[in-house]
């Protein structure tokens, strides 16, 4: 779905992206963990073209990403915090990206439900509380059936429910053959939901594979503590 | 096209329903309304009015346009991550910011005058150059509160940027203008200052002002220059030239940041 070669990116002397190489598979859930200050969202922002990168490059499908906006059609981008403007309503931010996107697909409608967050749709963000805005957040990622999800921390500020509510969404659109690219600094989180994991280091993909293999490779049952063994070896390294 | 307006459009519902434009439109009304009443006749109501207007015009816009884009950055993300083109959304949340603000501003004024009717008539004419020059400098200080909003990555910074371009443009330049004056008794300086009033956006839209008024030795000394140099329709022209340059330049620039910036 995703394959990214040689990858590179500086913030001025900060080296953020080195050589990266990456491939993501299509239909499955892959989960981007790493230490802070890993590349992680800055590989994320590279996939949307919130970045440009210095050298290397993007192909997602059959698509690379060098400009051109329209791959943006499929993807659906759930930021880890948005500050919506103030004094419009969820319906007419909804019509907005509508407009954007060109879309004309039938829209998932599930998490509106789920959420049952159809009446404060119609209300000012302003009169929202912060969980609520993360649900609108979460909606309008789902409501276009983008064939790639891309989530930064999308339980951040979800009460359990609703937080249980987004994961089970997750896990049926992948079920549906779309593919999921999420970071998370929950782990059990992302042992519930990850099929892969990729784990960076210092701007480059010190071990991807599957959940399953990853914690076989460190001796540990749970994702928390494989991590936290591969970010010891890491440090040795 | 429909891009730009969509968005433009969203920015001006958003901005219209908020307590600070209605806060600013008011304030306008209010200021003309009173100096209606309390002046011996509109023009004399106009001429202090455009004080307040070249006043006030460019702090708010340059200090709330540059809070504004720094709290839409997150939001401006989101819409980055559509499949939309960078110099349409550029346009559309650039448009989206200058328009009510130039509304506010064109309404607060214009309501007082039209509720006080014919008896004001003769003014008209220089209550929409009034009104025009205020849009102008609401155009001007809302590219450069973008372009500051862009560059300057730490917010606080941002808008003590804002506020010292402000205080450049609106308060020190006449000072700097007159001590150079001063300083080069000597030489004909017509010609320099001809050229400083043209690089400052506030000093064109006095001008322009103070042209309709012939007033224009009443204030500021870069006025009355501009005057004696250039009086009626080619220093009009010139001054709106140069304004609507003031808009072109800091725009372009401002898109050209946006395309290239890493979000």
């Amino acid at each position: 779905m995703i394959e990214i070669t040689g990858l590179d990116k500086h913030f001025g002397a900060l080296h953020v992206l080195r050589r990266l190489d990456l491939r993501i598979a299509p239909a499955r859930v892959t989960a981007i963990v790493g230490p802070n200050g890993a590349g992680k969202t800055t590989l994320i922002k590279s996939l949307l073209g919130l970045v440009r990168s210095d050298a290397g490059s993007i192909r997602i499908k059959d698509t690379v990403v060098d400009g051109d906006v329209s791959y943006r059609a499929g993807i659906g981008y759930m930021p880890q915090i948005v500050r919506f403007p103030e004094n419009l309503s969820g319906q007419e931010l909804i019509a907005l990206l509508t407009h954007l996107r060109g879309s004309t697909a039938p829209r998932d409608e599930e998490l509106i439900e789920a959420f049952a967050l159809g009446a404060h749709l119609r209300k000012p963000v302003r009169t929202l509380s912060g969980g609520t805005r993360q649900k609108l957040n979460a909606i309008l990622t789902f409501l276009f059936q983008p064939e790639l999800l891309v989530l930064d921390e999308p339980t951040a500020g979800l009460d359990p429910l609703s937080s249980s509510m987004l994961k089970d969404r997750i896990l049926s659109v992948r079920g549906a053959g779309r593919t999921v690219v999420l970071t998370s600094h929950i782990m059990s989180e992302l042992e519930e939901l990850a099929d892969d994991v990729a784990f960076l280091v210092d701007g480059r993909v010190a071990y991807v594979g599957t959940l399953f293999d990853l914690k076989h490779m460190t001796s540990q049952t749970n994702l928390e503590r494989a991590v936290a063994a591969m970010m010891r070896r890491g440090m040795a390294a | 096209m429909t891009t730009t307006l969509k968005v433009t459009g969203y920015g001006v519902r958003n901005l219209v329903r908020s307590r600070w434009l209605l806060v600013y439109t008011l304030f306008f009304f209010a200021a003309a309304e009173g100096l209606l009443r309390f002046s011996a006749d509109g023009t004399k109501a106009l001429l202090s009015l455009t004080s307040v207007v070249l006043f006030v015009v460019p702090l708010v816009t340059i200090v709330f346009g540059t809070v504004y884009v720094y709290g839409a950055r997150e939001f401006t993300e989101l819409l980055l991550a559509q499949p939309v083109r960078r110099s349409q959304l550029f346009t559309g949340l650039y448009l989206g910011l200058a328009a009510p603000l130039a509304m506010a501003l064109g309404a607060g004024m214009a309501i007082p005058f039209a509720m006080n009717g014919a008896a004001h008539a003769a003014d008209a004419g220089t209550l929409a150059m009034l009104v025009f020059a205020g849009a102008a400098l609401t155009a001007v200080f809302t590219a450069l509160a973008f372009l500051i909003a862009l560059r300057v990555e730490d917010r606080l910074r941002g808008v003590g940027v804002a506020i010292g371009v402000w205080l450049l443009f609106a308060l020190f330049y006449d000072g700097l203008v007159l001590l150079l004056v001063a300083l080069f008794a000597d030489h004909p300086m017509e010609k320099p200052v001809l050229a400083m009033v043209l690089a400052n956006p506030v000093d064109l839209a006095r001008a322009l002002l103070l042209l309709r008024f012939d007033l224009a030795a009443l204030m500021g000394y870069t006025g009355a220059v501009f005057q004696r140099l250039l009086g009626g329709s080619t220093g009009s022209i010139l001054a709106g030239t140069a304004l609507g340059l003031w808009v072109a330049i800091p725009v372009a620039i401002g898109q050209r940041v946006f395309r290239r910036k890493d979000f």
